[in-house]
């Protein structure tokens, strides 16, 4: 093999069939930088302008109350909650939908959506009905000492059902798009129904998991409505993160307002890091699970 | 392993994939099921499989009655038609699957199933490509490995689906030869589904042509090129 290419007869206007004029390229290239400015970059340039407007000391003080450290606690745990419980209910999920064939399959996926066609606040207000003091069960529970509305339980139903979809959704074209055969083909060597779930079926959906759990921490950590909704807003106790933000902005304390949601975003770019370098370490893998 | 189908009958919903079928397969035979598609031979392998269920009939093996066993109990070395290797594993982990399935108590130590999984690479002729994984094999190398796989589990019987299928005519000529070698040095009673009259007739020592469900004829395929039971097997054969 010789490293010199082959010549080539090229025409002067040569251009390979799938590239466009320089002009159109430039165009195309601006108007998606000038979108992403103003959409994403800008955004978060000012909310990090914003906390630090009065210095890094005056920003981080802000976050030194007890009430600031409760809201992040609560958004921690309550994210830490629903993100193994959704994993595990979206899985099952997926997998039944593309593992089984029964009747009303189509009626659970739409089921399953559910949460993403209905608005937050909505959400919110059903729990209230069906777990406020007023209601049967909730009544119940109040009575016992463990109230759910107005308390850290309501909150992570809430945020259990707004974020119920993200899990299951990633995984349904994926697993759809493997089919059953290589499950097949674990039965007929003899493995039982977990062992292959767990060295076949969840090898192969591992990728979409941790985008779907990531989605699903995204919007766990952010969730405003639904929450807004059943926490009742007890500086805190049932305080979340975006709640507290909320809060501090209406009272004109902006410093403690941008410094909480700097943290929020924070958050938020720690996952994306997260999983890009996680993309970068297993490059290999990702490519190799990929049918051709 | 001697097969005895006994009336077996398979619907999809309204559709009858089988009308009830029989068929008596010769221990250590090399049995074809040739038909074009839609005419229940897949279905009947995957029966034979543990993969789906009669919806009446029996199956019995060395004359015991097999219907209700478990696709696990069977063990029946199954070649899928788009081989199902296991993506995420290397070739070597995907022949050692079946051995480490095992029950605790009958599974193999790790020295043994290297032992094993090497002699079979051997089997196959591919004894250097242990720690690729699937993609990174041709058409030709994921068929034998699928072979391997499913000879690993020390199978009663073992049934291939459409095994050259998506093979060019020169590898599908060079795995034909393999497979006979296979199956006369382990004298496993042998199933294979496919649509070629020229694979089921070259290859097989019994072919049984079936349509819409049923089965036309059952014969060597001497017999069954001299004389076609039917005119369906006649323009079948000649086409």
């Amino acid at each position: 093999m010789s490293d010199t290419p082959a010549p080539q007869f090229r025409p002067a206007n040569f251009r390979p069939v799938t590239t466009e004029s320089p002009l159109t390229r430039w165009l195309l290239i601006a108007s998606v930088v000038v979108v992403l400015s103003v959409l994403l970059f800008a955004p978060l340039i000012v909310v990090f302008a914003e906390a630090l407007k009065d210095g890094v000391i005056e920003a981080l003080a802000s976050l030194g109350n007890r009430d600031a450290r409760s809201a992040v606690l609560l958004t921690l745990m309550v994210t830490a909650l629903a993100l193994p419980l959704n994993a595990v209910f979206g899985v099952a999920a997926a997998w039944l939908i593309t593992k089984f064939d029964f009747r009303g399959k189509a009626f659970l996926i739409t089921l399953i959506d559910l949460p993403f066609s209905v608005s937050p606040v909505v959400a919110g207000l059903c729990l209230v009905l069906l777990f406020g003091t007023n209601s049967l069960f909730g009544g119940w529970m109040v009575a016992q000492g463990y109230p759910i509305i107005f308390a850290v339980p309501g909150i992570i139903l809430a945020t259990l059902f707004v974020t119920f979809p993200f899990v299951a959704r990633e995984l349904i074209p994926v697993m759809i798009e493997q089919g059953k055969v290589e499950e097949e083909a674990a039965l007929t060597l003899g493995a039982g129904g977990w062992r292959v779930f767990f060295t076949v079926t969840l090898p192969n959906i591992r990728w979409a998991l941790l985008y779907g759990v990531l989605l699903c921490n995204a919007r766990a950590m952010g969730e405003f409505g639904a929450v807004a909704v059943v926490s009742g807003k007890i500086r805190g106790q049932t305080a979340t993160m975006p709640i507290t933000i909320e809060m501090l902005y209406n009272e004109y304390l902006s410093v403690a307002a941008f410094t909480m949601a700097a943290l929020l975003a924070l958050l938020a770019l720690v996952t994306l890091v997260l999983k890009t370098l996680l993309e970068w370490r297993y490059a290999d893998q990702l490519a190799a699970t990929h049918r051709h | 392993m001697q097969i005895e189908i006994d009336e077996i009958s398979k619907e999809f919903g309204a559709t009858a994939a089988l009308r009830p079928v029989s068929l008596s397969i010769p221990s250590g035979a090399l049995v074809a099921l040739l038909g074009p598609s839609g005419s229940g031979k897949t279905t009947l392998l995957r029966i034979l499989g543990g993969l789906e269920f009669p919806n009446s009939g029996r199956v019995l093996f060395d004359g015991v009655d097999a219907t209700g066993l478990t696709v696990q109990e069977r063990r029946a070395g199954f070649v899928f038609q788009s081989y199902a290797l296991f993506r995420h594993m290397t070739v070597f982990e995907n022949i050692a699957y079946g051995l480490r399935a095992r029950p605790r108590k009958s599974r193999p130590p790790e020295a043994e199933i290297s032992r094993r999984v090497t002699k079979l690479l051997e089997l196959i002729q591919l004894p250097d490509i242990g720690a690729r994984y699937p993609t990174q094999l041709s058409g030709g190398q994921r068929q034998r490995v699928a072979l391997a796989r499913a000879l690993a589990i020390e199978p009663r019987m073992l049934l291939l689906d459409e095994p050259f299928g998506a093979l060019d005519a020169r590898v599908r000529k060079e795995l034909r030869q393999g497979l006979r070698e296979i199956h006369d040095s382990t004298g496993l009673t042998t199933v294979f589904v496919t649509h070629d009259q020229d694979e089921a007739m070259e290859l097989a020592d019994l072919v049984v042509v079936m349509s819409m469900g049923q089965i036309e004829q059952i014969g060597r395929p001497a017999d069954i090129r001299a004389r076609p039971a039917t005119q369906f097997v006649r323009d079948f054969i000649s086409a």
